[in-house]
This record gives structure tokens, sequence and C-alpha cells, in this order.
């Protein structure tokens, strides 16, 4: 795969395949996590950087363990494995050299080690065999697309709350209407030949 | 199949977790941070109880906000006066004493009193009830009863008798958590010292109320007429007491025709 293909690759996943309105993965950081665009963002940096480094490391767990021994098939578990010790690893790293991001992502960081769009990116790239480089680029670009999603809705959320509606659709139900409506606004680009 | 299928998938992952307990451990002593020794000292005078009151998640993050300077010291409601004078030392600060507080539910429509417009049969929680057109009650402001706030008192202070949530006074250290949590906002926090409290938080019309709960504020307004101290006043369809003109001489309490201003201490 040359370098015009691992473009298109990443266009694909932030837009065509998000991951949230169109793969549903990661909706429950999506719905919790979006009351604010501040804290959406955080959340959304705190997965793009978990997502982009796990990309990396799984890759190599899974090539250069599971793939020589014959045990694909534990991929699951062995990549639910490297992703919690992980991101133990980049909260604590984080915490003595950039406490300014360790700050920025709080309590988001540990939240993602059960983050099941971390473990998707990590499964759906050896799915396609994708190249290392390619692994990375899938993780962050589908981080990003993620990213993007949670924090436009944290705005149209955020508007929301000056708003007056129904009693019956006060609080979550106009949430899940409006996720719906922001996933058929993403659907249209499910029409781009790629 | 062969033995080794099992133990060498066993081998691998135990290596493999193995390899990531003892690296987690190096990465937690190479990458300690030292933390700030005000803020153990700090969370050693808060209650402990965790009750989130103060609005931070627990009693740690309410200490590192203290020791950061975002919260003031005496921030903890649920705190006694000689841990708050020891958190202002610690701090440098001079810390006033409290205004020790307590919960007060502000309604006494219990289940023979109120009228009901439904039966709920979901989840036994009142955020969960209020969700389904406001709670059982036809009150829009009564207490729904399901014991939210029960739950969420690590003091043990308020129980629901007849379908009606009560304040043990002696038990209630003043935290607020039960007051952030109630989803009808019924719960308000009076100072301990109040004598009086009008137990009705309706603001419908006399009429409405009247149709709605045996014991429901009418807003006649024979308490604000006869209160001595002009502490009582009828606001929005319901009366309410200001507790720091209150002399505690129980005349409205005396005279209220429905009864809802009820001794308290």
């Amino acid at each position: 795969m040359n370098f015009g293909n691992i473009l298109l690759m990443m266009f694909s996943a932030i837009l065509v395949e998000n991951f949230i309105f169109a793969k549903f993965y990661g909706c429950c950081p999506f719905l919790g996590v979006s009351e604010k665009p501040d804290t959406a963002l955080g959340m959304g940096m705190a997965v793009t950087f978990v997502m982009t480094v796990s990309g990396a490391v799984t890759w190599v767990v899974y090539e250069c363990l599971l793939v020589p021994f014959g045990l694909e098939y534990l991929q699951t578990v062995a990549f639910i494995l490297v992703i919690a010790a992980l991101v133990q690893f980049i909260e604590m790293f984080l915490r003595k050299f950039i406490p300014a991001l360790y700050n920025a992502l709080g309590i988001y960081l540990p939240l993602i080690t059960t983050n099941c769009a971390v473990l998707s990116a990590a499964l759906l790239a050896v799915q396609k065999s994708y190249s290392f480089i390619e692994a990375v680029c899938f993780g962050f670009s589908a981080a990003l697309g993620f990213t993007l999603a949670i924090t436009v809705f944290a705005g149209v959320r955020s508007r929301m709350q000056n708003a007056d509606p129904p009693r019956a659709f006060k609080g979550f139900p106009l949430t899940l209407i409006t996720a719906g409506l922001l996933a058929m606004a993403f659907s249209c680009f499910s029409g781009v030949k790629l | 199949m062969q033995i080794s299928d099992v133990l060498i998938p066993v081998g691998i992952f135990a290596a493999l977790g193995v390899l990531f307990g003892v690296l987690l451990a190096v990465a937690s002593k190479v990458f300690a941070v030292k933390v700030d020794e005000r803020i153990p000292a700090v969370l050693e005078n808060l209650p402990g109880a965790n009750c989130g009151g103060c609005g931070y998640s627990g009693c740690s993050a309410l200490a590192e906000a203290i020791v950061k300077g975002e919260a003031s010291p005496n921030a903890c409601n649920g705190c006694s006066a000689a841990g708050l004078r020891k958190i202002g030392e610690i701090m440098g600060m001079e810390v006033a004493d409290p205004v020790p507080l307590h919960a007060q539910v502000k309604c006494s429509g219990n289940c023979h009193t109120a009228v009901f417009k439904y039966r709920y049969e979901g989840a036994r929680d009142c955020i969960a009830a209020e969700r389904m057109g406001g709670g059982d009650k036809v009150c829009a402001n009564g207490c729904i009863g399901l014991g939210t706030c029960v739950a969420a008192c690590k003091y043990d202070a308020i129980r629901v008798v007849d379908g009606l949530a009560v304040v043990d006074t002696a038990k209630c250290i003043g935290c607020g958590a039960c007051a952030n949590l109630c989803p009808k906002h019924l719960i308000a926090m009076i100072p301990a010292k109040s004598k009086y409290d009008v137990l009705c938080r309706s603001v419908e019309n006399g009429a409405t109320t009247r149709r709605q709960c045996a014991v429901g504020c009418i807003s006649c307004r024979i308490c604000e007429k006869n209160c001595p101290a002009g502490a009582v006043t009828v606001n929005n369809f319901v009366a309410s007491i200001d507790q720091n003109k209150c002399t505690g001489c129980g005349i409205c309490a005396e005279k209220c025709p429905r009864k809802i201003i009820k001794r308290i201490d």
C-alpha cells in the first residue's frame, strides 16, 4: 500500500466508516462524556493518544507473539491485556513527564481501558491484515473520527441545554434522538466511493 | 489435541501477565510523583465519608482542591469544627466556625394524604420515577418517596416513612448529598438551630393544591399575618420561613389550618 492509499484509508476511517456513527463503537463515552465541548475534546484527545500507541503495540504482540505460536484465536484476550497495561503505563508516564497533558486528560485516561473503540481498532487492523505503519495510521485516524464525532455532539448538546423541550423528551431521550440525527447526517459519507 | 496446545497459550499468557506486572511495578517506582504532603494531612481531618456534598467526587478530591486553593478550607459541611480549624492551620488560614446545617424534606404528603395519579412499578429510584411523568403523585412538587436520598446518605440519617422521606436531625451532619440528588429539589439545607419549617413546596394555587394533597400549602397567608417577627412570607403560592428572623415562637404552626408548619428540632 502506498502513501496515497494510506491517506485514503485514513479519510475513510475518519468520515466514511466513522467509529461512532457508522460502526457504533465507543457509544458509552460518546453519550457519557459529551455534556461539555471541553471535556469531550479531552476525552477525544485521550482516546487518540491511547488508540495510536495501542495500534502499534497490539500489532507487535499479534505478529511477533500470537502468529508464530498459532494463537490468533486468543487475540481478544491478549489485546485487552495489552491495552489495560498500556493505559496504566501511559498514565504513570504522563503524570511524571507531561503533567500538563495528564491534568488535561484527567480521569478520562483510565476510563479508556474499557472503551471498546480502542479494542475494535486493534482487532480491525489485524482482521484487515494491515502493515505496522497502516495499523498505527488506522488507529490514529479512527480515533480522530471518534474525537470529531464526540466534539460535534457535545457542541449540539451544550446548545440544547438552553432549549425547553416537551417534558417527555427532556434529558436523555432528546440526547439519543440527537445522536440518531447526527448519525444520519454522517451516513451521507457512505456515498463516497473509495 | 495435545497437552502442548493448552500449555503453550497458558505459558505465553502467564509470561505476558508477569511481564506487564513487573513493567508496571517498575514504572510505578520510576515514575513516582511527589505528592504535596498537605493533601494527606487535610484528608485526615475530613470526615472520610466520600458523600460528595461538597461537589467534588470524594474527600480526597476535596483535599486536593483545598490544597490547590480551588476550594475554601471550610468547603466541607460534614466536618467537625475541630477538623475545620485543623485544616485551617494546615493551610495557614483562619477558618470561621461553621454554621451547622441539616437537611429538611419540604413535603408532608405521604401515601395517606397525597393524591396519586397512577401506580408506579418501575425501578425503585426517584430519578427513574421522575422521568415517568414526574412521579406517581399528582402534586408535581411532592416527595416521590422511593429513597434516592436514603441511598445517598452515608450517615443513615434519612429514611422513607409511608412514602415520604424523613430526616433524622440527630444523625444528619448537613453534607447536602441528598439535596444534590433529589430530582424534585425538595430537600433544603437549613440551619440546624431552626425550630419550625414549612413542610410543603407546592407552587400551585390554593384550589389546585387542595385537590392534590390533604396537607399542601394553600397560601392562605394566615402564618404571614400572624408572625410577630415577620419571618414568614408567602411567595409563589407557598409559605417559607426566614430562619435568621424566626424566633421559634410557634404561632405560625398553631395557626396553620393545614398543619404543615411543624416543629422540626
